[in-house]
């Protein structure tokens, strides 16, 4: 059994002209103990929303959950919000895109790390302390014990986003969701919260689903490797099959738009590879594949038959009639 | 900090001066004679002249108003034309229920709204929420002596809980103090609740809708403590605010509670000074008004730093 077995998930939301947004459609993925799984697309592919999902904070209504999201076995979407208080911040926890808005402005470090483990581990306030000390030095905050008296606006973006991950891990969850931990951060501080998340990967031993759209960073610590395009898992893959053999067009398309240091200084410069086109609403049921309309390769087949996942090669599969197919060891 | 106290109470001065000056010239801009008022419908000429001199209303303005000045801060509010009594101590014997009206509206209003505005704001759109937001409506515009003598017929004639009117001094005991406050409070909060509620309301909407609220629901708080620790301390300084500038609104609404219920206090005070044109206790009273209002608004200020660590001084 796996740590977390997505399975089917839809999360719609309810539109104010009475339409429905299909934000993510149908989607199943795993996630193994200890195992680090990246979630990439473009904005507006519902990665955030699967995180939001898996978390059960999309409020409902507008939103709507169906399919089953099973941790340890349990289905979250059929647990009682106060069952679901008790794994939030405990069991799997949540590391945001903004670190400069995401800590509350007028509480300090240390009370907002201690809530989790007062929470949780039922902690006094001084011990909460103690242990909040502690995690500041576990995520390499310098002058921890000073630090945990301050508040937000007293850290500069990076040391927030290191306090965020402080929160997330401060009651060893099993699970963690990273949504764009390094997105508004500077390019420096992005490698350094990166090399954090990987040590702390080795000594806290949790799980990690990272959403990004970054594939570079997708390409340091990820594991394996799934491609969300309009609500749906398009590819999924081990990271060095992805990059080195995408099988999906829109795979391909995002990978040839990634810019490669010093091509433009060797003269071999070309453009860089776009995707032409816009993400399709995600109010209409899609007819047939959600990549087809911006799609270099697609024929009046696509537009009618929605391709199934497929393994096109071993443990790689892909949303694409055309995609070749490799020897599947049988 | 200090440096900031300092600067503040430095700054109530010349706001102080501008209320003194103004309240000084009303006795030159509002019609009618005192001494032709203290005189009274017999008084020749002469007699008129002779009580003009003894007040001193005869020598220039600028003099008067100086020595006015001099003696209120002293500490002499001077002498009522109409009892002969010194303001100050007119002011004294009646301070204390207009102070104990006000606080226990003070309390009632904030333990009421701040909690109404809450629940609005995180049930915004249900029917709790139009509730609230009809009765902000209403708070706002029926007048406080519709609403007392309202509260006075049902709760006081026909169900016989409260007294009808008067005031008991604190010094009787809790209950007697209190049971005599419950109506003209409820009647003076109306509009105070309104204000409080509806700024409460539309701030904390504001608030939690901000990243940090999903955070503490990430974290796994509960509601309570999402919305009163995590969201009303960042809600605060709106809120504060808006009870420092309603505190005019019970200075004003005071005057009409009292005549209602029929208080002895400051408001009562001023209206029957009013009504005799008595000078020294109309300038006295809203000096003190004045200064009560500029104090608190200062306090407030001050309150900002326990709110906003962001706030510094």
């Amino acid at each position: 059994m796996a740590l977390l077995e997505v399975e089917n998930l839809q999360t719609h939301f309810r539109t104010p002209d009475g339409g429905v947004n299909r934000a993510v459609d149908g989607l199943s993925f795993s996630v193994e103990a200890g195992e680090t799984v990246a979630i990439v697309g473009e904005s507006g592919c519902g990665k955030s929303v699967t995180s939001m999902s898996i978390l059960r904070l999309i409020p409902e209504p507008p939103g709507k959950l169906a399919g089953s999201i099973r941790f340890e076995g349990r289905d979250l979407l059929k647990l009682s919000e106060r069952e679901m208080r008790a794994i939030r911040g405990n069991e799997i926890s949540m590391i945001f895109q903004e670190p400069m808005t995401s800590l509350n402005p007028v509480l300090t470090i240390g009370q907002q790390i201690g809530e989790a483990l007062r929470l949780h581990q039922g902690l006094s306030k001084s011990q909460a302390e103690a242990k909040a000390v502690e995690m500041l030095t576990l995520v390499g905050i310098p002058a921890p014990a000073k630090r945990v008296k301050e508040y937000p606006h007293q850290l500069s973006g990076g040391m927030r986003q290191r306090v965020m991950i402080a929160i997330a891990l401060a009651c060893n969850p099993k699970l963690l969701i990273a949504d764009e931990p390094t997105t508004a951060l500077d390019v420096t501080i992005q490698a350094q919260i990166l090399d954090l998340m990987r040590d702390l990967k080795r000594t806290v031993g949790a799980a990690i689903v990272l959403i990004t759209h970054d594939l570079g960073v997708v390409a340091e610590v990820a594991e394996r490797v799934i491609v969300m395009y309009a609500g749906r898992k398009v590819e999924e893959a081990r990271v060095e099959d992805l990059f080195r053999t995408p099988k999906h067009p829109y795979t391909q398309g995002l990978l040839g738009a990634v810019p490669k240091l010093g091509s433009s200084l060797d003269g071999t410069t070309e453009r860089l590879a776009e995707i032409p086109g816009l993400v399709p609403s995600l109010k209409q049921k899609i007819q047939g594949c959600v990549f087809a309309s911006r799609c270099p390769y697609a024929t009046d087949l696509c537009r009618e038959v929605a391709p199934a996942l497929e393994e096109k090669a071993p443990r790689h599969v892909a949303a694409c009639h055309y995609a070749v197919k490799e020897a599947v060891a049988a | 900090m200090f440096a900031y106290i300092v600067r503040r109470v430095l700054a109530t001065i010349p706001v102080m001066a501008i209320v003194a000056l103004f309240v000084f010239s009303l006795l030159y801009i509002a019609p009618g004679d005192p001494a032709a008022v203290i005189a009274g419908d017999q008084a020749t000429p002469a007699d008129v002249e002779r009580i003009r001199a003894s007040l001193g209303l005869d020598r220039p303005f600028l003099v008067r108003f100086g020595e006015w000045v001099f003696r209120i801060l002293r500490g002499d509010l001077g002498v009522s034309i109409f009892t002969n009594l010194p303001v100050t101590r007119m002011i004294a014997q009646r301070i204390e229920p207009t102070l104990s009206l006000m606080v226990v509206t003070l309390f009632l209003a904030i333990s009421i709204a701040v909690p109404m505005g809450v629940v609005a704001a995180w049930k915004a759109g249900s029917w709790i929420d139009r509730a609230v937001m009809a009765f902000a409506v209403l708070g706002f515009s029926v007048p406080v002596f519709v609403v007392g003598y309202l509260l006075a017929y049902y709760f006081a004639l026909e169900l016989d809980w409260f007294p009808v009117q008067g005031y008991t001094p604190f010094a009787e005991g809790l209950g007697p103090w209190l049971s005599n406050l419950v109506l003209p409070s409820v009647a003076l909060g109306g509009v105070y609740i309104a204000l409080i509620a509806r700024i409460t309301r539309a701030t904390m909407l504001e608030v939690l809708q901000q990243d940090y609220i999903r955070t503490a629901r990430a974290k796994g708080a509960g509601q309570g403590t999402m919305l009163f620790v995590h969201a009303l301390k960042n809600a605060a300084v709106p809120i504060v605010t808006v009870i420092g500038i309603g505190v005019a609104l019970l200075i004003g609404g005071a005057v009409v509670t009292e005549s209602v219920f029929a208080i002895p206090g400051l408001g009562r005070l001023t209206v029957d000074a009013i009504l005799r044109r008595d000078y020294p206790v109309i300038q006295g009273v809203i000096l003190l008004f004045s200064f009560v209002y500029v104090l608190v608004n200062l306090l407030i200020d001050l309150s900002y730093t326990l709110f906003d660590p962001r706030i510094r001084y």
